[in-house]
């Protein structure tokens, strides 16, 4: 921030700006995460609290002593989006620690090569969360103590049956409020993040060790399974997973996390940044063909921010409406001077009058009041956009073959990229429109209302209304039809007594006609309404960037986000080797693309010419061609002299950029031929 | 009475008989080899048999009836011969009548260990008895240190104390045996209960409120229904209480009498065929399925684990492991012919060599370099994929899920070479 060539207190706001709405916005992704898994922590909670009754309450009833005891597992299903996984754990650590249990111990493959480790680090986990708890024992001598602590079964129950001792027998009156909370025993559990990577025999002597104390010790696993269940018979032999009591709890897809996310961060008039339709087209295509991270999504939308308030000099006006419009009042007249240069407001400009032109161009008041106006208009916009896009989403979701797509992030980016009304899948799904039936057409006529009634703007009154008496229409039209069945119905009876041909032939006439007749009304009240749609859409369903001042809320600089979040190392080290310039940024080095530079660095050179050759590179000639590069730059003077023999400087130079080669992993070391080497890289890349 | 020994007392013997039906003739065995308490028995004894063939049972009976001085130790548990040897001595030293708070001992070698223990003989005044230390799922001694299954054969004779070693295992001795050769223990052999046994011994255990008659007709329908999938005692009488209240239902409900034997075949049999689907196979747990006979639902609303197969996985996750699996399972030759559009002619007589026509999904997977599966990758995605740090990263997290697997060292950067370890049906549940 502090680079920009504004003055610092401007860059200050927007800093400020910057971190008030990434704090608002951090805490309402948190939010929605919560509600999300708040389901399934539920079920878990729930589950833990059952799986230890009889441990509680030390039952000796007949069927409880003959059971052989099973140890209680949760087997949590998370999805293969690893990365999100973190956070879940975190939460749900959390939230057991507040309602459950405080023995909670959270296991990672890669510190568990061996049960010996497994059971080390278990205790350490479980010993320490204890002291956490209450700080009156004295750390240091627990401390010690843990070092010399065997790292068995055995010290882990007396550990507990102390610890357990010990909260009950302290005074009352402190451990009342709790204690009706977590209960005086409560279970240990275990949670395993990636119970695909645990190798099968630490899993296995692990559950057979604990299964051996489960009376002593109330001990519950979770495993965490990033693919599908079918991993617990795969990695446990039967003898094994007959000790345990699994269960299984399903967490909600990513897919749906990241709808709900978008449609709470970008679908909302809550926030005043925008990400343009490019920009999230590479955030969603990152999380659909590579990752699935939720988290890595909400990253990205945080670098667009940041990016958005650095770049953007304008972006102080991206907060809300209110302040906003205080904003534009105090604005200098560089800033001015900024507005004036954006495309949408030049383009708006030019479609003045000329008076109001020179007004506009020159005067920073007359400025300032317009760019008010704009920003209101703009607000209004997004409001209007909103409900109506999930108007339209109402209608496209549920037509065959989904020409807009099923999500309505979709249809979101098909509505941002250009008029969504010009493309061919509005065309076609307006027929398919023009098509539905009339408990569907009503339904969704339905939902549009809701939506509407509920969305702030107050522009919708008429549409609302409008929509109303399609409804009333329907209604009348349903029972026009129940009236008219009655009468043909009557009509039916009358012609029974002629012959059955006659009948027969009446009837098709009858139905035919009835048919036609009726759909032709029913058609037409359709056609009504798939046009108001129509004009809605065309009316509130403007791209973005149509509008004016849309540069100050949107981000749309795609080829920045791709080239951050899309690392790409091969092409990054073709362009370092094969174009220096591009990173050096030295004048010298400035070349025109097929000519072999001798000023650019050694290992450029020697890059250069083994791009030329096949698959087998003769050293002899590489040197041959590394030298005469190198030596016309020495100029004509010195080339007399060392015609037929390679400097031995140059040698070595040569010989130290292809080992560097070698390093980066382009060539190595050929076996079929002495003098070759063999070349790791196939085409110009 | 079939148990009969001068040195115990007649009362004990019978109590012994009564707790472990079936096994009287290993007990005598046992018995007879163990003698009196002061006389010297056999250094050690090698139980093998079957699961729940019940010896760890009988040994633990035998030896607290008879309150024989004895150390019992799970060799799972004890993890490393260190914490075997020195929770036998803490046990050793508890063992005795009086509750003297044992005093952690370290004991790293079978040397130290030799020399504790004698001293712990001494301690506790066990110097004219026999000790027993029985080592449970002794096969995990093979994985200690070398020393250690020789020594614990031959204590007797390095302490010259009154000792003896029992080991417990499921597999023969001929597993054990040492290559430098050891100690010969006596081996007994455990061997599987007949039907019979298991009936016996299913019924012992009858619950308070039916008569005996009543549990052992249904332990009868059980054994029908189970006996041809599963003789494990333990899991039988698991089954056998979960499913014991949804047979009393009609007697409950007085629909039918405890002798209307045909009635309750009727009602239990769809019953135990489901819990055999579905219980024994650990797809539902025990507990949902308790739930599910208290409210009746059906356990179809219930999906087992292996129900959710499906995976999903990124776009081109999907694409890689299909590649992968391509890698895997056809030859280098054809990959040729499979993934470039311009393959010249394939001559067809002397294409397939003879052994090549069984299938490569009998062979398993082969290995395959990382070039390969991104040469693949690139024929077989329609687009164009930029070679992005994020395909790079696919691949190692689909080796994390174990859905790919290192072939070869993990450090090795150089060529990385990886198997695809999905079956045919993940893929093409994935390829749709």
């Amino acid at each position: 921030f502090r680079e920009t060539n504004n003055e610092s207190g401007d860059s200050k706001l927007r800093l400020a700006t910057c971190q008030s709405l990434w704090n608002q916005i951090k805490s309402e992704t948190e939010q929605i995460q919560e509600d999300l898994n708040k389901q399934l922590f539920d079920n878990l909670v729930d589950f833990l609290r059952r799986s230890h009754l009889e441990f509680q309450e030390k039952t000796t009833k007949w069927n409880c002593q003959m059971k052989s005891r099973e140890i209680p597992a949760a087997a949590l299903v998370l999805g293969v989006n690893v990365t999100d996984h973190d956070l879940t754990f975190r939460s749900f650590s959390e939230v057991l620690r507040n309602n459950v249990t405080r023995y909670i111990a959270l296991l990672e493959a890669k510190d568990c090569p061996d049960v010996k480790n497994l059971m080390q680090k278990l205790m350490g986990q479980l010993m320490n969360c204890y002291i956490e708890v209450d700080s009156l024992e004295d750390e240091d001598s627990v401390q010690v103590s843990q070092n010399r602590i065997r790292c068995s079964m055995t010290s882990l129950i007396n550990w507990y049956e102390s610890v357990t001792k010990t909260t009950d027998s302290e005074t009352p009156s402190k451990k009342r409020a709790s204690s009706s909370r977590l209960w005086l025993s409560p279970p240990v559990v275990v949670i395993f993040r990636d119970m695909e990577s645990f190798t099968t025999k630490v899993l296995q002597d692990f559950i057979v060790i604990s299964s051996q104390h489960i009376h002593e010790l109330p001990l519950v696993l979770i495993f965490g399974i990033a693919t599908s269940p079918m991993i617990i018979h795969s990695l446990l032999p039967y003898s094994v997973s007959s000790l345990l009591c699994i269960e299984l709890f399903q967490s909600l897809s990513c897919k749906e996390h990241l709808s709900s996310i978008i449609e709470k961060l970008l679908l909302t008039n809550q926030f005043p940044f925008k990400l343009g339709e490019k920009a999230l087209q590479v955030l969603i295509n990152i999380f659909l063909y590579h990752d699935f991270s939720v988290q890595n999504f909400i990253k990205g939308f945080q670098f667009c921010m940041v990016e958005h308030f650095y770049t953007q000099p304008l972006s102080v006006l991206c907060c809300q409406l209110v302040d906003a419009k205080k904003r534009v009042n105090s604005l200098s007249h560089d800033q001015c001077e900024n507005v004036r240069k954006l495309p949408s407001f030049r383009r708006y400009v030019e479609a003045q009058v000329s008076e109001k032109q020179i007004a506009l161009l020159t005067e920073d008041s007359v400025l300032k009041e317009i760019v008010q106006k704009l920003l209101e208009d703009m607000d209004v916009y997004h409001e209007n956009y909103i409900s109506v896009l999930r108007c339209l989403h109402v209608f496209t979701s549920s037509l065959p073959k989904y020409p807009l797509g099923k999500q309505i992030r979709e249809l979101h980016c098909a509505c941002l990229e250009n008029q969504v009304w010009e493309t061919e899948e509005y065309e076609s799904s307006l027929q398919l429109a023009r098509m539905l039936n009339k408990s569907d057409l009503v339904t969704m006529l339905q939902q549009c209302v809701e939506i509407l009634v509920s969305s702030s703007g107050n522009e919708f009154d008429k549409a609302v209304e409008k929509l109303k008496e399609f409804l009333t229409q329907f209604q009348k039209l349903e029972e026009a039809f129940q009236e008219r069945d009655v009468s043909v119905s009557s009509q039916k009876e009358l012609q029974k007594k002629t012959d059955l041909y006659h009948l027969q032939k009446t009837l098709l006439e009858l139905k035919e006609s009835r048919r036609s007749k009726k759909l032709t009304k029913f058609e037409m009240l359709r056609l009504e309404v798939v046009d108001y749609i129509d004009s809605l859409v065309r009316k509130y369903l403007v791209p973005a960037d149509h509008k004016t001042l849309h540069e100050i809320v949107y981000f749309n600089t795609a080829s920045v986000l791709r080239g951050h979040l899309n690392a790409a190392p091969r092409i990054a080290l073709h362009t370092a080797l094969n174009n220096p310039y591009y990173y050096l940024k030295n004048q010298a080095l400035k070349c025109d693309g097929g000519s072999i530079s001798n000023k650019a660095p050694d290992i450029c050179i020697v890059y250069k010419l083994h791009l030329e050759c096949g698959r087998l590179i003769n050293l002899v000639d590489w040197l041959e061609a590394f030298s005469t590069v190198v030596m016309s730059a020495e100029g004509p003077n010195a080339d007399a002299a060392s015609s037929d023999q390679v400097d031995d400087v140059v040698h070595a130079r040569f010989i130290r950029a292809v080992s560097e080669l070698e390093l980066l992993g382009f060539i190595k070391p050929s076996k079929q031929k002495t003098d070759h080497v063999a070349r790791l890289t196939w085409g110009s890349c | 009475p079939n148990l009969e020994h001068p040195a115990y007392p007649a009362a004990a013997l019978l109590r012994l008989e009564s707790l472990v039906p079936c096994r009287e003739s290993q007990v005598s065995m046992l018995l007879s080899i163990f003698g009196e308490r002061q006389q010297f028995s056999f250094p050690s004894i090698f139980i093998y048999g079957h699961t729940s063939s019940g010896k760890t049972y009988v040994m633990q009976n035998l030896l607290k009836t008879l309150q024989l001085p004895h150390v019992f130790v799970n060799c799972v548990e004890y993890f490393t011969s260190q914490l075997l040897l020195e929770e036998i001595l803490v046990q050793l030293q508890s063992c005795s009548s009086k509750p003297e708070q044992a005093s952690h001992v370290r004991c790293n070698t079978s040397n130290d260990f030799v020399r504790l223990f004698k001293q712990a003989v001494v301690s506790q005044e066990l110097q004219d008895q026999t000790v027993y230390i029985v080592l449970d799922r002794a096969e995990q001694l093979r994985e200690m240190e070398a020393n250690i299954l020789p020594a614990f054969l031959r204590l007797q004779e390095l302490t010259d104390r009154n000792v003896t070693v029992i080991l417990l295992s499921e597999i023969v001795w001929e597993l054990f045996r040492p290559s430098t050769g050891c100690f010969e223990p006596l081996t007994l052999y455990f061997p599987d209960y007949s039907i019979g046994h298991l009936q016996k011994i299913l019924s012992q255990n009858h619950p308070p409120e039916y008569s005996a008659d009543f549990y052992a007709a249904y332990i009868n329908i059980l054994l029908g229904v189970f006996y041809n999938v599963c003789r494990d005692l333990k899991e039988l009488q698991h089954l056998a209480v979960l499913n014991f209240s949804k047979y009393c239902e009609p007697v409950v409900s007085g629909e039918a009498n405890e002798r209307d034997t045909r009635k309750l075949w009727k009602n239990i049999e769809p019953h135990l065929k489901k819990a055999m689907q579905t219980v024994y196979l650990r797809e539902i747990s025990s507990s949902q399925w308790e739930r599910l006979q208290d409210d009746d639902g059906d356990p179809g609303q219930l999906k087992g684990l292996s129900a959710h197969t499906h995976v999903e996985l990124p776009y081109y996750s999907k694409f890689l492991l299909i590649a992968a699996y391509l890698a895997s399972y056809n030859p280098v030759r054809t990959d040729k012919r499979f993934f470039l559009k311009h393959h010249g002619k394939i001559r067809k007589t002397n294409f397939m060599k003879k052994h090549e026509k069984t299938s490569n999904h009998l062979l398993g997977p082969k290995p395959f370099p990382l070039d390969r599966l991104l040469a693949i990758l690139y024929s077989i995605v329609d687009n164009r994929v930029a070679p992005t740090a994020n395909i790079f990263t696919q691949i190692t997290s689909l080796v994390t899920l174990q859905l790919l697997s290192v072939v070869g060292h993990n450090d090795q950067l150089d060529v990385p070479r990886y198997k695809c370890t999905v079956s045919l049906d993940f893929i093409r549940a994935i390829a749709r």
